[in-house]
């Protein structure tokens, strides 16, 4: 097996979030974004913030339809926490420290785009969620993240009936829905 | 209600879960409705959204345990020594440039101080009050009787036990400090504030629990002081649950504080309003919000539960306007602490506990790291 069928398995293993992928990947790369960061004015806590981002990047790259990675993983990843963390040095103020780069780098300014939109989309879901309180919180995230079947979370919740929990959990959805599109079209 | 059916229609629809007459009468519907129409896109989108929301979320929780545990086995170090050795490196390489360097700034510097001093000087005291509160006559009255009270009960209660009687000392200020290092006790809060104690010093925690300490370390210039409790009776707090930042806070940051202006703990809100102090000084911050005498050394607080400042002094000429020492100084401070031979067991360590939680959970979790400092 060559090495870019392995990344494919590997990016394959992410977007199913599987661990062993996950750690596989910091093995492989997560000294080389150390000394990115570290050698440009950050430090050993920057360097695996920026690596944790990069990964969800990676994600939601390795989730989307036909996706296909054109250029090796290593510079993929490199490309990626260098976008990210000049941009953290931007915000910090610090010295924008120019990196001549050893590693060669891609064009990666439609993913950077991609990541800041499911970041605002994520954390105004969040939000949302965290506004709706107790016990539609737990009750939508059964029935629609963890997929639990009505009936089951009838029982669990204390509803009488599945009917009854369903009808809570469209009146909670209805709630949710007004929350995030509210902020959701503010911020377009 | 209507909302609801419609939800529930657009969700079977959805999900194939219509019977096939009934599929055929909603596409009907949606075609010739389009309110309909829109009412399912927007549900299909919004379900997508809620499930790309549960699916990053659980992703990030996996990301993070790997992550800890990779910590756990050494392989990512957290700890900043290994940057601070780069930093010894560079500075051996550019040593000669930077003393040259360092002479011009030096003598530039002496310069300008000296005109800076002549031409303002004056007055800056005046404009800022420091935030510790001197205890009037009125209010030792009190602790006295509430001493009395205390003997009282304590002589009646206490003396089959052990004969230990501990009696409150009359203290002539009260300020704030909070734990930087729950293992071993060190306490920090403002060199103004130690000042004030002229022979005892003690720290009180929200159940008037008293425990005598003593100062270690002081810095009139950045105004920090770090205390060593040094009573028995202190029970040892689990690890910190606020990590002291290294960086600046930025401007606009959302902060909360806690700290004893009146003989119980009371809880502040605010926004970081400019990153620099008085008079541009940076080792401050600016804040914007409440603070009364008795703030002094009050830990300020983001939303994630980092540690970002601690309360020193206000503007007298303008309200609301709250000076902090950033956080970083405190490292500063450690450092020097853990050069002295008695107390080079200090170690800032804590743990993200206040993340997520409700401002509510995030106080009771603290308040017990907060401590009112005295002394006479």
């Amino acid at each position: 097996m060559n090495s870019l069928d392995q990344e494919k398995i590997l990016l394959k293993g992410l977007a199913d979030e599987d661990k062993t992928s996950i750690e596989r990947i910091y093995r492989d790369h997560y000294n080389m974004i150390k000394s990115l960061v570290i050698n440009n004015s950050g430090t050993a806590d920057d360097a695996a913030d920026i690596f944790q981002e990069a990964m969800i990047v990676l994600y939601e790259k390795a989730k989307m339809d036909g996706f296909a990675l054109n250029c090796q993983l290593k510079t993929f990843i490199y490309s990626i926490c260098k976008r990210l963390w000049l941009k953290k040095l931007q915000q910090y103020n610090r010295f924008t420290v120019q990196t001549d780069s050893i590693e060669e780098t891609v064009p990666v300014e439609e993913e950077m785009e991609n990541h800041l939109k499911k970041q605002n989309d994520f954390t105004l879901m969040e939000d949302a969620m965290s506004k709706i309180g107790e016990p539609c919180k737990s009750l939508l995230e059964a029935y629609y993240i963890q997929m639990k079947h009505m009936q089951e979370i009838a029982t669990s919740f204390g509803y009488t009936n599945a009917d009854n929990a369903k009808t809570q959990k469209y009146k909670c959805l209805v709630r949710l829905k007004k929350l995030f599109f509210a902020q959701y079209k503010n911020g377009d | 209600m209507e909302d609801v059916l419609l939800i529930d229609a657009v969700e079977r629809f959805v999900n194939g879960e219509m019977s096939a007459q009934e599929k055929i009468y909603f596409e009907d519907l949606r075609k010739n409705s389009p309110e309909l129409d829109q009412a399912v896109v927007e549900q299909i989108f919004f379900l997508t959204e809620l499930g790309n929301f549960g699916k990053t979320r659980s992703f990030k929780h996996a990301v993070h345990e790997v992550e800890s545990g990779l910590v756990a086995e050494g392989f990512i170090s957290k700890d900043p020594v290994r940057g601070r050795a780069k930093i010894v490196q560079l500075w051996k390489k550019y040593q000669r440039i930077t003393a040259v360097a360092a002479s011009i700034a030096g003598v530039v510097s002496i310069f300008i101080a000296s005109v800076v001093s002549t031409v303002s000087n004056h007055g800056k005291d005046g404009n800022i009050k420091p935030l510790v509160e001197k205890i009037n006559e009125q209010d030792n009255n009190i602790n006295k009787i509430e001493s009395k009270l205390d003997r009282l009960a304590a002589t009646t209660a206490a003396t089959a036990n052990s004969g230990v009687l501990k009696e409150k000392i009359l203290s002539k200020f009260r300020a704030t400090g909070f734990l930087i290092d729950a293992n071993n006790n060190y306490i920090v809060t403002n060199f103004h504030v130690v000042d004030e104690a002229k022979n005892k010093l003690i720290v009180e925690n929200n159940k008037g629990e008293q425990f005598s300490a003593i100062t270690v370390y002081f810095d009139k210039l950045s105004d920090i002081a770090i205390l060593k409790v040094t009573d028995n009776d202190f029970k040892k707090l689990p690890t910190l649950p606020y990590p002291i930042r290294r960086r600046n806070p930025d401007l606009g940051e959302q902060v909360f504080m806690l700290g004893f202006p009146k003989q119980e703990i009371v809880y502040g809100e605010g926004y970081v309003s400019a990153k620099n102090g008085y008079q541009m000084d940076t080792i401050y911050c600016q804040l914007s919000t409440p603070a009364n005498e008795g703030n002094s050394g009050s830990p300020v607080i983001t939303k994630n539960g980092d540690l970002v400042g601690i309360i020193t002094s206000t503007e007298t000429n303008a309200d609301g306007v709250v000076f902090a020492i950033k956080s970083s100084n405190i490292y500063r401070a450690v450092d020097e602490v853990k050069k002295m031979k008695d107390y080079g067991d200090i170690k800032i360590s804590s743990n993200q506990g206040l993340r997520g939680l409700s401002r509510e959970v995030q106080i009771k979790k603290l308040e017990d790291y907060v401590f009112m400092i005295k002394g006479n």
